[in-house]
């Protein structure tokens, strides 16, 4: 059976071959994909590849950061945006890092074994939006509306935010091998419009943390999450340990 | 499709989707880069990507489309050995060898970015993504150290 493969040579163009996304299925940096191909668990009819969409840019215009879904994550540890760089600096090692991309991240359905989707932390403290295609057209949204809505169907174009001033602050537990998943991660930036913080490692995508950004509590981070078990912690381990990050990001973001 | 491996321009006939590391084994005979783990987690089939060390079992063919691809087998030659592939050699850095020749691509790519002697903190950081079953790295990053400074005899 032989595969459509397509290689839209814009945003605009690759929004459009994508449609309403029924059937097709979106290469980013392949990562996740590659090896569900190659063994034989997944068959696409129709495939995007997106590498020559021109969506791998990073534009700064004043203070308005854009980063294209193809960027790659290893590009983003080098983000002026200490918190996106840090979060960067622990997916993967750095030669998977080339080919995974800030789409596939925020974009990939929710793993199995372990929780996807560390970037998600570091913009929603970022106040980030995501501009993405599918059924009724292009939309803008807050990063973490987008990880909550059904991605499944949707295009992620490209993430922006403005570079403000603002404090940041990363707590992290993860077992000392590159390619082990985070079992707990928490990003918070502190700026003129408040505090504002992510979790990730704790679920099937990052989550906005609103309870403990209205009333400063740590141990308030279990109403806004639920944690899950997967092969990489238990729920139960997650649920004592997320309160301390919490309280240790807030704590960072007090010193600093 | 076509691809410049090792200096040599070959026309690709494998399907797009195909993983860079299956284009390599299977059509190109090119069979340094390990099929290990084939998800991205052990490393042996690293490859240079127009200078950049990446998983070619991640890699899908079609987005590295006329790109110039270095394996082992464009290091250096059994009579003449890379730095890197000597210093592997002469200071016992490698037993089965399964995970040698991304080690060694790895290294290459570190040693040539950094320009100079690396520090034992960045080969650990460079090397971190590749798994070693027998030797336990000392000696292999032992051996990077070495190279960077050109010390490649035992």
């Amino acid at each position: 059976m032989t595969v459509d493969v397509l290689f839209p040579t814009s945003a605009d163009e690759a929004a459009t071959q994508y449609g309403d996304g029924e059937g097709i299925t979106v290469f980013a940096g392949g990562t996740i994909l590659l090896p569900e191909i190659a063994s034989g668990r997944m068959l696409p009819e129709r495939a995007l590849l997106l590498h020559r969409s021109g969506l791998d840019k990073v534009a700064v215009d004043g203070d308005r950061v854009t980063i294209g879904a193809m960027v790659p994550v290893a590009s983003l540890t080098e983000s002026d945006d200490e918190v996106l760089a840090e979060i960067a600096r622990h997916i993967a090692d750095e030669e998977v890092r080339r080919n995974a991309t800030v789409g596939g991240n925020l974009s990939a359905p929710p793993g199995g074994d372990a929780q996807r989707g560390d970037l998600g932390a570091a913009l929603i403290a970022l106040g980030a939006q995501v501009r993405s295609a599918g059924a009724g057209g292009e939309r803008t949204e807050p990063v973490e509306d987008f990880l909550a809505a059904d991605r499944s169907r949707r295009l992620m174009l490209d993430v922006s935010y403005d570079r403000g001033d603002r404090r940041s602050a990363t707590a992290s537990l993860r077992r000392r091998h590159a390619h082990s998943y985070a079992i707990a991660t928490v990003a918070a930036c502190k700026g003129a419009d408040g505090i504002r913080i992510g979790v990730t490692g704790v679920g099937p995508t990052a989550i906005r943390c609103r309870s403990v950004e209205a009333s400063g509590n740590a141990d308030d981070v279990l109403k806004d999450v639920e944690p899950v078990d997967d092969a990489v912690a238990s729920a139960a381990y997650r649920r004592t340990v997320l309160p301390k990050l919490v309280r240790e990001a807030l704590d960072q973001l007090e010193r600093s | 499709m076509k691809l410049i491996v090792n200096g040599v321009e070959h026309e690709i006939v494998s399907t797009p989707l195909t993983p860079l590391l299956h284009v390599l084994r299977d059509e190109l005979d090119i069979t340094s880069p390990k099929a290990g783990c084939q998800q991205g987690g052990c490393g042996t089939c690293t490859v240079l990507v127009d200078g950049e060390p990446r998983r070619s079992c991640l890699t899908v063919v079609a987005a590295v489309d006329g790109a110039a691809i270095t394996t082992v087998e464009g290091l250096g030659e059994a009579e003449s050995l890379s730095p890197v592939q000597a210093a592997f050699y002469n200071r016992y850095a490698a037993q089965c060898g399964f995970c040698t020749p991304g080690m060694v691509i790895a290294a290459t790519a570190l040693i040539e970015r950094k320009g100079g002697a690396v520090e034992r903190d960045e080969v650990l950081e460079a090397l971190g993504g590749h798994y070693c079953r027998c030797t336990g790295y000392v000696k292999i990053v032992d051996a990077v150290m070495a190279a960077s400074r050109g010390e490649v005899e035992a």
